[in-house]
């Protein structure tokens, strides 16, 4: 009785006009679905299958052999970041012209959905959950110390062999350190500005528009349907969800466990007693922040970084079971309130007018230089390009497929225009304030108080990235209050990177339905935590972290030819929509 | 004694509603009321429809299809939801006061371990919802 309407295969309409692509495929055919003991599952086969045996089989590798994996993922990544710096640079430069020469065409009037679809987010909803599910957390460890690191670090690669702003403590003469401060902002927008943004944008419109207006499942494959044809749904398809997948679930492992780092640095910032020098520095017993080589046999506590895992996962647990809407959407806003509330604080707090300087400064140090930042031929600073350029390109393509299929999910009903305008120009420019704000008032405090500043400190002398955003607080007022909340703030990030990540990879293991039973996304969720503990607590130190982000960040390679191919898919996909 | 019927369906696994759709159809016809056929998909392709308008069109359809079957006067509701997964039960709560329904028939399964940390749909709306709530085993 039931079955005779669903059968009912008429031409589907999507709302108003748009071209859907026929194809016999049926979202969901691969899928096994049956009972689990007592849960019901639905998942791709293979996709689900291989990314968890995967995962499991990696880890087993960088826990049985945590050094020798070290060594091998990062020899691999140093090589994919050296002999293949050309193709991440034009690559990343291609994307940035593809995207903004979008806004221009008559393509851009072209609506995520059809042509009479209607937003599902509002703008300020959208903006939370753009920065919060990738780019959030890295602006929270980046602030302070990248411009920091250019200004002053005498590591004999400055951004386009550039002159430092500060030598062995002492500043420099006024010009020396105008240019030093202008090139290390220059430096630091090119890796937060268009380049990252234009990356997810690529992903996130090839996605949202073989999805909202073909039809096709929201998961990678579905972007290479112009290319492969009905083979996405056989061997190529798999494999490309696979890959997305792995990569998505060990990006965000690896960076749960590093950030457990810095959250267990601010924690003991805050609230830790103990001296560090004696080894006895402390977070409510847990032994934290205490210098690595000063007295034999101090060690810092890692059940303290698994239960800061433990504790991060938890509610990003509680977030996915919620939802879209009722968990991943609310934290996102609250995050981005309390974003806004630490930057605002800096920024009035901070030296305003020089801050305002090194906006607009670094906006034209920016605009001069792009053009020799984004030319791989013929550089003599290969530390800086190797170090950071391409590695920063490789880590930001890795994450792509999460991102940006996140940024599809939650993007439907805009027009190609307003969606690169909002994905591409306003985060960069909010990113540029940012690193700005926080930046801009690290390197004040560097040239005001020379060698005796915290971030020099942390940053020149000694190198203590996680600490770098706390020192830089701890000088201002009220650092107490303002480290707390940065605490709070990168836990927060974390967790909102953790959920949607989980939404993702469960979204790609159910070969693009998004209603799969709840349970599976806790399982992703749960898993990803597992996998960042594990790794913390099985292998002495953080070289298993360390290994297998060598091993995500080299898939940046992969993924950067995805991406092309996504540039032409999405040519392809908008030459056959109607333009409003 | 009811005027409208609100079924919940899930058009992906609509053979496994016969005994609530036939139910709902029986009530109907014997109160003569109208059975308001509800279905919740999320605006991304899945395996139902590939777009909501076509979601619609499908419940339509079946709607209309259950009510010439069963001779009862019969009307289809498409809802989108964000994250169907997760927003199921809201939305059919907020479905029930939007039809107007005085009284909604749902399928469930046979409770089991998993119950108790996390209800049924038809658990949850029969504990929720202001009208009568028939769970059909």
């Amino acid at each position: 009785m039931a079955d005779t309407t669903t059968t009912d295969q008429g031409i589907p309409e999507p709302e108003g006009v748009s071209d859907i692509i026929e194809t016999d495929y049926e979202i969901g055919q691969d899928n096994y679905e049956g009972q689990f003991g007592p849960l019901r599952v639905d998942f791709h086969n293979p996709v689900f299958v291989i990314t968890g045996l995967m995962v499991v089989l990696f880890v087993a590798i960088a826990l049985v052999a945590p050094d020798a994996s070290k060594t091998f993922f990062q020899a691999m990544m140093n090589f994919v970041k050296s002999q293949f710096d050309w193709f991440f640079l034009l690559s990343a430069n291609l994307f940035v012209i593809f995207a903004l020469v979008l806004i221009v065409t008559p393509w851009g009037s072209v609506r995520l959905g059809g042509s009479e679809a209607t937003p599902d987010y509002s703008y300020p909803a959208w903006f939370a959950m753009l920065f919060a599910a990738g780019m959030g957390i890295g602006l929270m460890f980046f602030g302070v110390l990248e411009p920091v690191y250019y200004f002053g670090t005498p590591w004999g690669d400055q951004p386009l062999g550039g002159e430092l702003g500060i030598v062995d403590g002492t500043v420099m003469d006024a010009a020396q350190v105008e240019a030093a401060r202008q090139m290390a902002m220059a430096a630091t927008i090119y890796h937060w500005g268009l380049h990252p943004w234009a990356i997810y944008a690529i992903v996130a419109l090839a996605l949202a528009l073989f999805s909202y207006n073909k039809g096709l499942p929201l998961t990678l494959r579905s972007a290479f349907y112009p290319v492969l044809g009905e083979r996405i749904w056989g061997f190529w398809g798999n494999a490309i969800d696979t890959i997305a997948a792995f990569a998505t679930l060990f990006g965000l492992a690896t960076s749960l466990g590093f950030g457990s780092i810095q959250v267990a640095s601010g924690l003991t910032e805050v609230f830790g007693s103990g001296d560090a020098q004696e080894g006895t520095r402390n977070f409510l017993g847990f032994l934290w922040g205490n210098v690595d080589d000063n007295v034999a046999g101090v060690e810092n506590s890692s059940v303290l970084l698994a239960l800061i895992i433990g504790f991060i996962t938890l509610i990003a647990l509680v977030s996915v079971m919620r939802g879209l809407d009722g968990g991943v959407k609310i934290l996102s806003e609250i995050n981005m309130g309390l974003a806004g509330l630490l930057l605002a604080f800096v920024f009035l707090l901070g030296p305003t007018i020089a801050i305002l300087g090194d906006f607009v400064g670094g906006l034209g140090a920016y605009a001069r230089e792009i053009v020799p930042l984004s030319n791989p031929f013929g550089r003599e600073d290969t530390g800086f390009l190797h170090g950071w350029t391409t590695f920063y390109w490789a880590w930001w393509i890795s994450w792509s497929p999460f991102v940006g299929m996140f940024i599809a999910r939650v993007s439907r009903g805009r027009t190609v225009r307003e969606f690169i305008t909002c994905v591409l120009l306003i985060p960069s420019l909010v990113c540029v304030f940012w690193m700005a704000t926080f930046g801009g008032t690290a390197i004040s405090q560097v040239i005001d108080g020379a060698s005796q500043s915290g971030v020099f400190q942390n940053v020149i002398a000694s190198y203590r990235p996680e600490i770098s955003l706390f020192a830089m607080l701890r000088e201002l007022p009220l650092a107490s209050i303002t480290s707390l909340l940065a605490v709070i703030l990168v836990i927060i990030f974390f967790v909102t990177s953790s959920d949607s990540g989980s939404l993702v990879i469960d979204t790609i293991t159910a070969g693009g339905k998004v209603d799969a039973p709840v349970s599976q996304r806790i399982f992703w969720c749960v898993f990803e935590g597992a996998v960042a503990a594990v790794l913390l607590l099985g292998a002495a130190g953080t070289a298993g972290l360390d290994s297998l982000q060598a091993m995500v960040i080299s898939t940046g390679l992969f993924f950067t030819a995805v991406l092309l191919v996504m540039c032409y898919a999405i040519l392809r996909g908008l030459m056959s929509e109607r333009q409003a | 004694m009811f005027n409208r019927i609100m079924v919940p369906v899930d058009l992906a696994h609509a053979d496994q509603l016969d005994r609530a759709l036939q139910c709902a159809a029986d009530l109907a016809a014997h109160y003569k009321a109208t059975v308001v056929y509800v279905g919740v998909a999320a605006a991304t392709p899945g395996s139902v429809a590939h777009t909501p308008e076509e979601f619609a069109r499908k419940m339509a359809a079946f709607a209309a299809s259950q009510g010439e079957t069963a001779g009862v006067a019969a009307e289809g509701l498409a809802l989108t939801s964000h994250d169907p997964a997760t927003d199921l039960d809201p939305t059919l709560l907020k479905a029930v006061d939007d039809t107007g329904a005085d009284l909604v028939v749902m399928a469930s399964h046979v409770p089991n371990l998993t119950d108790y940390v996390w209800p049924s749909n038809g658990g949850t709306i029969a504990r929720k919802a202001k009208v009568s709530v028939m769970v059909v085993r």
